[in-house]
């Protein structure tokens, strides 16, 4: 009954037998040991579990690991470039953009998305953006301000990387 | 990175107090490398699920669960008379008359609540065990369900319990002064009853427990997303059976709480039990499901409040009787929240003869417990919206109104008529801070011009005062106090071990600036422990507001201790008095300031021990166990600005201002959190959450799809702003911060809506304030109080009310 499947997890060929079944959600933390990704609802409505599906944000609780086989995942544990953290990750250091870290990780991929598609959101596109992701604690203004923060940093960094070239 | 507030390795210039420092906690968080309980793994662990009662009341005829056990990968699967030993779920309030019915860890011979677990699976994988738990299959014989409040009271009601031939589980009065005087002297009575709604707290992490016995050392850890792990130590020690010397609690990164984890439940005694019974590490994780259905819920009152009023809006008295939902049965402090809302019904207002009737009663359903705030922003609720009542019916202007009836600064501390005596406050101040930042008088200009466009504008002011800090002991269940152990290891880095066990507050990082400041020191060089019953002296742990105000005080007060014993150290190597040493940037220092030794050297010096006063005693560790002499009542001003559609009931919130007072401020940054999160949850509750029994006990509104979680784009920016006033409770001169936003926002969106719609004759609409609910009240307020058509009728009820509505505002229009 199992399948095999190769998924790419933060750059790491990762190799299971998994019942076909297995939610991705429950590959990346019980197969690949990566509990960053975390189980909020497992319904699709909070949003703990969003992760990078070849480059596109997708909540891991409603993908099935097979779905995944053969495609790249990025978790929040693939972000940092060694101790060097992302924008995104430094933008809610700095504002304050969490309080008990339970949904930072997915809303952290859901603003990597957003960012990546829209690299100068408003603060009200912003909201619409992450509006599949809850929070129960910052009441979203800090997050706001921690993916504005994000998407200056990157900018600037753009920009840079274009001068340099 | 310097420059964003992390520590630098220079102190001179440092007072960390009053500064925005990033979080410590967040480097882990932000990278997802933290654990939270679900993210624990062991050699060996097995998984448990419980299977759950799809009834809110019936008999067990029988339970089978032979075809579970059968499954391959199912270790064991326990019912209720297995676990008869376990337990019971406990309850901490102890009072005269109060029902206590037994509360098993797994439901025996009955189930009273949806969602009530009946036997426990435990598999080699989750997934298997929730195969297995649909094996299970169970007999029930479904009894008579209570689920409405007033019912359950009369005559010809079923009974929750039985034995004891009532709903009633308590009634509890508080009075002061003379109530039936003030009511008969009273130029005018205003009434209004008032349902606070039941609410689910919604933790983003549910809950979830790991446990691991050791036979061979008798030693039981427990893992468990909680707030209180030393109260839930001893619990879990008399729940099981095992000395409480032998059970061990770790609280590892918890995912918020907002009070569902200030509770001791079922789960916390069958996974550590199931542990010890199979010599396995069991973990048991919460589904968002099982969190609606079984994670206690909030509020859940009926009220019927009364202001009696003076012509010039001077208030008289204020009565209020109250229903409380208590659930089936009590989880740790259920039958004290609606005793809390009792307590603060005097608001921030002068007033002389309050008497408050609060009755808790038993239903089928899940019990209420405390949820951010608990049992104060239902005071807050009563009082803020009868003020608003009363000075409509007066023709006052609510801002007036309050204004006439608030204390001046000048008569605290000031005791209410009830007995409870406010630390510190200036009302007005706040309030003048909030009508200038929110543009007060252009709201109320911007609203009159409005309806000569048809245009509905509504503000809402709520002034509110709570009372936070909780608490002193005399006052609380359990003990108010808390503990704080400073260490300063030999390499001069400091430890802290805080018995204020937090879940997302941020007290690492607070903790760590106040005893920097103290210390002279980095607060990069402190590092803040908590959430281990083996490391952390007994504590009570971060709930009601209290985390700063009782646990950063014990720290402060530990670390106040130290500097004593440091100062004493100083002066016998520098000769001098150790009145004449000072403390700071990384030095201490003999008066006039030629004598001096590095903080690093005097800490050596007292490990190494070479050289000491006598009678010293070597190392440098202090613990101070604060008890708070009073509780502390941060306040403020909340003001609300809202455009109602009156054709469609929809609301339009935008703008929202918050002055909020919380004494001292030792993180900016931190406290605006707190403010912002409370203020989205009291929001919440006024305009979109509302859990929904219907009469068969089921909820209806038991998902993310039913149950309205608001999200980034339902609220405007919040602009928020403080006034200073010091508590003098503690020497900190803080309040605390956790609940303010919950408590003043509710009454202020409702305030507004109604404010918004007083001209089309609305006076009152009950919570959460969804557009049909609005758009009902708009109707029923224009057709002169008559019931509006059942929603499957709404459609036609609609075309006909706004052509009602329409013709009733042309009318209206001067």
């Amino acid at each position: 009954m199992k399948k095999n499947v190769t998924i790419k997890v933060n750059g790491a060929d990762r190799r299971a037998a998994v019942e076909p079944r297995l939610l991705l959600v429950h590959f990346l933390r019980e197969v690949a040991g990566l509990t960053g990704t975390h189980v909020g609802c497992e319904t699709s409505l909070c949003g703990a579990c969003t992760v990078l599906l070849d480059g596109r944000a997708v909540k891991s609780c409603t993908v099935l690991a097979v779905q995944a086989d053969g495609r790249k995942v990025t978790t929040v544990e693939g972000l940092a470039d060694g101790d060097k953290l992302h924008p995104i990750q430094e933008g809610f250091w700095e504002e304050h953009g969490l309080q008990c870290g339970f949904c930072t990780p997915g809303m952290i991929m859901c603003s990597h998305d957003l960012l990546e598609h829209h690299p100068n959101p408003s603060d009200s596109e912003i909201r619409a953006g992450i509006n599949g992701n809850l929070c129960r604690c910052t009441g979203y203004q800090h997050i706001v301000a921690a993916v504005r923060n994000a998407s200056k940093k990157m900018s600037k960094r753009a920009t840079a990387r274009a001068g340099a070239r | 990175m310097a420059k964003n507030g992390k520590a630098s390795s220079n102190s001179k210039a440092a007072h960390w107090v009053g500064k925005k420092l990033k979080r410590k906690e967040d480097p882990r968080l932000i990278q997802g490398i933290s654990h939270y309980t679900d993210d624990l793994k062991m050699a060996g662990m097995v998984y448990c699920v419980l299977v759950r009662s799809p009834h809110a009341h019936a008999e067990i005829k029988a339970i089978r669960t032979d075809a579970a056990r059968a499954l391959p990968g199912v270790v064991a699967v326990f019912t209720g008379e297995d676990t008869s030993a376990v337990g019971p779920v406990p309850c901490a309030m102890q009072m005269p008359d109060l029902k206590v019915p037994r509360h098993p860890v797994l439901g025996t011979g009955r189930v009273r609540y949806l969602g009530e677990p009946v036997a426990a699976i435990v598999a080699e994988d989750i997934y298997t065990a929730s195969d297995a738990a649909e094996l299970v299959e169970v007999d029930y014989e479904p009894l008579p369900v209570v689920t409405d409040m007033e019912k359950a009271l009369s005559s010809d009601t079923a009974y929750v319990h039985d034995q004891f031939k009532s709903n009633q589980a308590f009634t509890h009065t508080l009075k002061g002064g003379d109530i039936e005087t003030a009511f008969k002297k009273a130029d005018k009575v205003v009434s209004q009853r008032m349902i606070n709604q039941r609410l689910a707290p919604i933790a983003m992490e549910p809950r979830a427990v790991l446990a691991e016995y050791l036979p061979g050392e008798n030693r039981l850890t427990v893992w468990s997303s909680t707030q209180i792990p030393h109260l839930l130590k001893t619990q879990i020690s008399v729940m099981v059976g095992l000395p409480e010397t032998a059970v061990r609690v770790i609280t590892p990164e918890v995912g918020g709480g907002f009070g569902s984890k200030l509770n001791v439940y079922g789960e916390e005694g069958i996974v550590p039990w199931l542990s010890m019974k199979l010599s396995r590490p069991v973990k048991w994780n919460e589904g968002r499901r099982e969190n609606f259905l079984a994670t206690i819920h909030g509020r859940d009152t009926i009220n019927d409040v009364e202001l009696a009023l003076k012509k010039d809006g001077t208030i008289l008295g204020l009565r209020a009787r109250i229903l409380a939902d208590l659930g089936a049965y009590h989880q740790l402090l259920t039958p004290l929240i609606p005793q809390l809302t009792a307590l603060m019904h005097a608001g921030c207002y002068k007033i002389p003869a309050i008497r408050i009737d609060i009755v808790g009663v038993f239903t089928n359903k899940m019990s209420t417990d405390a949820y951010r705030g608990a049992g104060r922003p239902e005071a807050t609720y009563n009082v803020e919206r009868i003020m608003d009542i009363g000075a409509h019916e007066l023709g006052m202007d609510p801002v007036a109104f309050r204004q006439k009836n608030l204390p001046q600064p000048k008569e605290f501390p000031f005791t209410t008529i009830t007995g409870l005596t406010y630390d510190s406050a200036k009302y007005q101040e706040a309030l003048n801070k909030a009508l200038k930042l929110a543009g007060y008088d252009a709201l109320r200009k911007r609203q009159k011009a409005g309806l000569k466009n048809g245009k509905y504008y509504g503000v809402g002011v709520s002034t509110y005062v709570e009372i936070c800090a909780i608490g002193p002991s005399a006052a609380t269940p359990a003990g108010g106090w808390e503990s704080g152990t400073v260490r300063i290891e030999p390499t001069g880095k400091v430890t802290l071990l805080t018995g204020a066990s937090p879940h997302g507050q941020g007290e690492e990082t607070t903790f760590a600036q106040l005893i920097a400041d103290e210390l002279g020191i980095d607060p990069g060089d402190v590092n803040v422990i908590h959430g281990d019953t083996l490391a952390v002296p007994y504590g009570i742990g971060t709930f009601g507001s209290r985390g700063t105000a009782v646990g950063g005080t014990a720290a402060f007060m530990a670390t106040q201790k130290l500097k004593a014993k440091m100062s004493a150290l100083a002066a016998h190597l520098l000769g001098c008095k150790a009145a004449d040493i000072t403390i700071g940037r990384g030095r201490l220092s003999a008066k006039g300031g030629k004598k001096s030794i590095s903080f690093g050297e005097l800490v050596m010096a007292a490990y190494t021990a070479h050289s000491i006063p006598a009678g010293f005693e070597p190392g440098l560790e202090a613990t101070h166990f604060f008890e708070p002499p009073n509780f502390t009542f941060p306040f403020g001003t909340h003001i609300a600005s809202v455009e109602v559609d009156a054709e469609t009931g929809e609301v339009k919130i935008d703008k929202y201002v918050g002055v909020d007072d919380c004494g001292n401020v030792i993180n900016p940054l931190i406290v605006d959190g707190q403010i912002h999160g409370g203020i989205a949850q009291g929001m919440g509750q006024a305009m979109w959450e509302e859990l929904i029994y219907n009469e068969d006990g089921q909820l209806i509104t038991g998902s993310f799809m039913d149950y309205v979680i608001p999200k980034a784009h339902f609220f405007p920016e919040f602009t928020l702003d403080r006034t200073v006033t010091p508590s003098p409770v503690n020497p900190m001169g803080v309040k605390g911060v956790g609940e303010a936003g919950t408590i003043a926002s509710t009454p202020c969106m409702v305030n507004a809506v109604c404010d918004a719609l007083s001209s089309l004759g609305v006076r009152h609409i009950d919570m959460p304030l969804k557009p049909e609910r609005v758009w009902k009240a708009i109707t029923s307020a224009q057709s002169g109080g008559m019931e509006p058509l059942p929603p499957e009728l709404s459609s036609r009820a609609k075309r006909n009310s706004s052509e009602k509505a329409s013709k009733s505002s042309t009318r209206r229009r001067p």
